[in-house]
């Protein structure tokens, strides 16, 4: 079997939710020994069975040891882990970590060139650093619920969207840390704000408050530069299409597509400018069009003549239907022998032209202790058994 | 091979060639925060990108666009026609020495002009190339166009939202879908550094923007893989749930984030119920009311009306900084719907140092942006200079770097090549 890419890098892994899984699902897909330390006291979050919730996509290639970490005992295992380990990751509230005793300057003792990063909603310093939240809400203080809804409504809903902002920092963040210490021998501690990262999305709407002093705010599916650009009802159940056209060549061949080329004499709809003018009445036209056919065709119909376009896809047309995707092998059936199988994306965002992705099912709670206990801590029998007995692995 | 002299940086030893358009510059910039020599190379007359708004002081000019600025701090620029035979040659001159490629043509169009990667390989087999495109490398659908909203919507990021009588929705203003595939470009490409320092050899970053935003979806996927469930496009009512519950609430001066989430772990209500009722906002059902219910997602829509009509009340008596202050006090797990002004006022990230004033001279003009990314006990990413004007250091990496004379300088700028 070839080297997996991340062969040989250890990562103790005390995150939970979203951010800090999504972070290590990276490193554990490219073959990174990722552990993650879980306990059968945390409420919520890995408790069901498998093949029942979304943790079990982001949790694949990796292994679980349970450490009950309230007990000193359990703290010192975790800490001897610590160092075997290449990088520690956590996304507990702000100052958490430090407070249970396995803050930076803790492991930096044990390891000195450990990579640790914390990823919480607003980072380890500055008077808010503690207030509790989620991506859910963190999504509307880093400005993105405002720009996101219609003009005459209150701010729309996205759910975690900062969520999914933030495992890419972090990747990148760990990344070149890993560069960082192959050159130099140094680890380092990254402290990470979610909010922090979610407004680098936000930059050019900063730049416009900071320059011209305009506050942003939502404008529903338009678009300055396209006219049509907004989602159209197909045939089917809340079926839709998204269309967008931008030039001049495009918005011909548009109304090539639906059978209307006379549209483009139409002093109404014959530049940008027209268009956007008219845009109510542009819509109304465009969706009169595309009712008559399903969401697939009026994509198909679309790009085929140049203008881009694209379904509306829920969570079956991107699993079931989407060819793209199924051509790019984008999502992966792994399996649970004996319970079945699920599918789920890989961690890293990209496909390498020089290596291929192997992924293996999230690991069951605890299911990897005697490797991590025995085998690597080199614990003996005895001590392993007692430690489980009374509760400190648990 | 590299100039030294830059500030030390993660990355500081690199050398990046930037061909991106709109869809990758975030890549480059990146790249370039975290220290790496990053040179965009842009067409003779600057890159399309530049003549997306918003405007400096609105008026619309290569050289004043705040997207560009955004999104190209810590780059040199130097420009190129890599259409004209002499100007692939000296691009791929600038490749033998250059670690990372990026670029976002459509697939195939940098094969045909000879600079595709198994080309580029062959001069620099240690080269990385980061390629940005709306579907990706392979694949029925590798040719066809995109855009925001048409990425967005293939991605599965725009079903599931907006209000049932109106079309599914996007994020307005700038493409947020691009910003995703730029930033995953930039992962891929340390990843495969990480990868070249254990085989010795360059690969092709594959980057689909559908597949960027594919990688921000909550639970969708995971829904129709396990329960063939689809989620229904309103805001309120959550699946299973016997209520609808209000997601954003009006206040005296915006809106907040704030839900009933009764004791659970991710929008606990007794922390404000405890609050209102300080301040005297009470009632005999809320006092009554059992917090720590396991059903609390099952209660009925009376007693959830129960529950938000005086909550809505009390936001509505006070403001987004009020509410803020009072969240941070007592420790709930409500934000303000902010908007970029209130977020250039926040304490938090004024305790941070997180804005970074960066200094436009030809403007005459200090402009605040996004700080650093991470803070970091080591070199910290940081923007080491404003976005590049056309052609800035065309000379210095001509002249200098290439040892082209200044009469062959000024013939390739007269063919256009540069």
């Amino acid at each position: 079997m070839a080297k997996k890419l991340l062969e040989g890098i250890r990562v103790v892994d005390f995150s939970w939710h979203l951010t800090g899984p999504l972070t290590t699902k990276h490193l554990s897909d490219l073959g990174a020994e990722v552990i993650i330390i879980e306990s059968r006291r945390r409420p919520g979050w890995r408790r069901g069975a498998p093949r029942s919730s979304s943790t079990d996509q982001y949790c694949t290639s990796k292994l679980s040891a349970t450490i009950n970490t309230r007990d000193p005992r359990g703290l010192e295992l975790a800490k001897r882990l610590v160092g075997h380990s290449d990088i520690v990751i956590e996304n507990f509230a702000g100052g958490a970590i430090k407070r249970m005793g396995l803050g930076y300057e803790v492991l930096k003792e044990i390891k000195p060139d450990i990579i640790m990063l914390s990823t919480s909603m607003q980072g380890q310093t500055g008077p808010h650093f503690d207030h509790p939240g989620s991506g859910h809400k963190l999504t509307a203080l880093t400005g993105f619920s405002n720009i996101l809804g219609w003009s005459d409504r209150k701010p729309a809903w996205i759910g975690a969207y900062t969520d999914f902002i933030a495992p890419r920092y972090n990747m990148l963040a760990i990344m070149a840390a890993l560069e960082y210490r192959r050159r130099t021998g140094k680890g380092q501690y990254i402290d990470m704000s979610q909010y922090e990262n979610g407004i680098q999305f936000m930059a050019p709407l900063v730049l416009d408050y900071s320059a011209n002093r305009r506050v942003a705010s939502r404008t529903g599916n338009q678009s300055p530069s396209a006219a049509p650009y907004n989602a159209y009802p197909c045939i089917g159940e809340d079926r839709w299409c998204s269309i967008s056209v931008s030039t001049d060549e495009e918005w011909r061949s548009f109304c090539q597509v639906i059978g209307n080329p006379g549209l483009t004499e139409d002093a109404r709809f014959a530049t940008l400018t027209a268009r956007k003018e008219n845009e109510e009445e542009l819509d109304r036209l465009v969706g009169e069009w595309t009712i008559q056919h399903t969401a697939e065709a009026v994509m198909n119909l679309m790009q085929d003549a140049g203008v881009a376009a694209g379904v509306v896809e829920t969570g079956e047309d991107l699993l079931d239907k989407d060819p793209q995707l199924k051509h790019r092998n984008f999502f992966r059936e792994l399996e649970y022998p004996g319970i079945g199988t699920y599918r789920t994306q890989v961690g890293s965002h990209f496909l390498l032209s020089k290596y291929e992705y192997e992924l293996k099912a999230a690991p069951l709670l605890g299911e990897h202790n005697e490797y991590v206990f025995k085998e690597l801590l080199a614990m003996p029998s005895k001590e392993y058994d007692s430690l489980v007995e009374e509760g400190v692995i648990d | 091979m590299v100039e030294k002299g830059k500030t030390e940086g993660m990355l500081s030893s690199y050398r990046v060639l930037d061909l991106a358009g709109e869809t990758g510059l975030l890549c480059g910039k990146l790249l370039g925060d975290l220290g790496a020599d990053v040179i965009k190379v842009e067409r003779p007359g600057g890159d399309p990108a530049r003549s997306i708004g918003p405007f400096y002081h609105d008026e619309p000019d290569p050289e004043k666009s705040l997207f560009w600025f955004a999104l190209n701090t810590s780059k040199k620029g130097i420009t190129l026609n890599i259409e004209t035979g002499e100007g692939q040659e000296i691009f791929k001159k600038l490749v033998k020495n250059a670690d990372f490629v990026i670029e976002s043509f459509p697939p195939g169009y940098l094969d045909e002009l000879g600079l595709g990667y198994p080309a580029l390989e062959k001069i620099n087999p240690e080269v990385i190339m980061v390629s940005i495109t709306p579907y990706g490398q392979t694949g029925p659908y590798k040719d066809w166009k995109t855009s925001d909203i048409v990425a967005w919507a293939m991605g599965g990021n725009m079903a599931p939202w907006g209000e049932s009588d109106r079309p599914p929705i996007h994020f307005s203003h700038h493409s947020q879908a691009y910003l995703h595939a730029g930033a995953d470009g930039a992962i891929g490409a340390l990843t495969a550094l990480y990868h070249r320092w254990t085989t010795g050899e360059g690969q092709q970053v594959d980057i689909s923007i559908q597949e960027a935003v594919t990688q921000c979806l909550e639970h969708i996927t995971a829904n129709w893989d396990l329960r063939q469930a689809l989620p229904k496009r309103t805001e309120e009512l959550r699946a299973g749930a016997g209520h609808s519950t209000t997601l954003i609430w009006p206040c005296k001066d915006g809106y907040v984030s704030w839900s009933h989430g009764g004791n659970s772990v991710l929008a606990p209500s007794l922390p404000l119920i405890r609050w209102m009722e300080e301040e005297g906002v009470t009632s005999e059902f809320l006092k009554e009311f059992d917090w720590s219910r396991p059903d609390f997602a099952r209660i009925s829509q009376e007693e959830m009306d129960q529950i938000e009509g005086p909550t809505a009340g009390f936001f509505m008596s006070r403001t987004k900084a009020e509410l803020l202050e009072g969240a941070v006090k007592n420790k709930i797990m409500l934000y303000p719907v902010a908007t970029t002004a209130d977020m250039l006022e926040s304490t938090q990230l004024a305790a941070r140092e997180f804005w970074t004033e960066v200094e436009h001279p030809e403007l005459g003009a200090t402009i605040t942006y996004p700080g650093a990314f991470a803070h970091t006990s080591e070199v910290p990413p940081r923007i080491s200079c404003r976005a590049p004007l056309i052609g800035e250091h065309s000379k210095e990496i001509y002249l200098e770097e290439l040892d082209i004379s200044e009469e062959e300088f000024t013939s390739l700028k007269q063919k256009g090549v540069i």
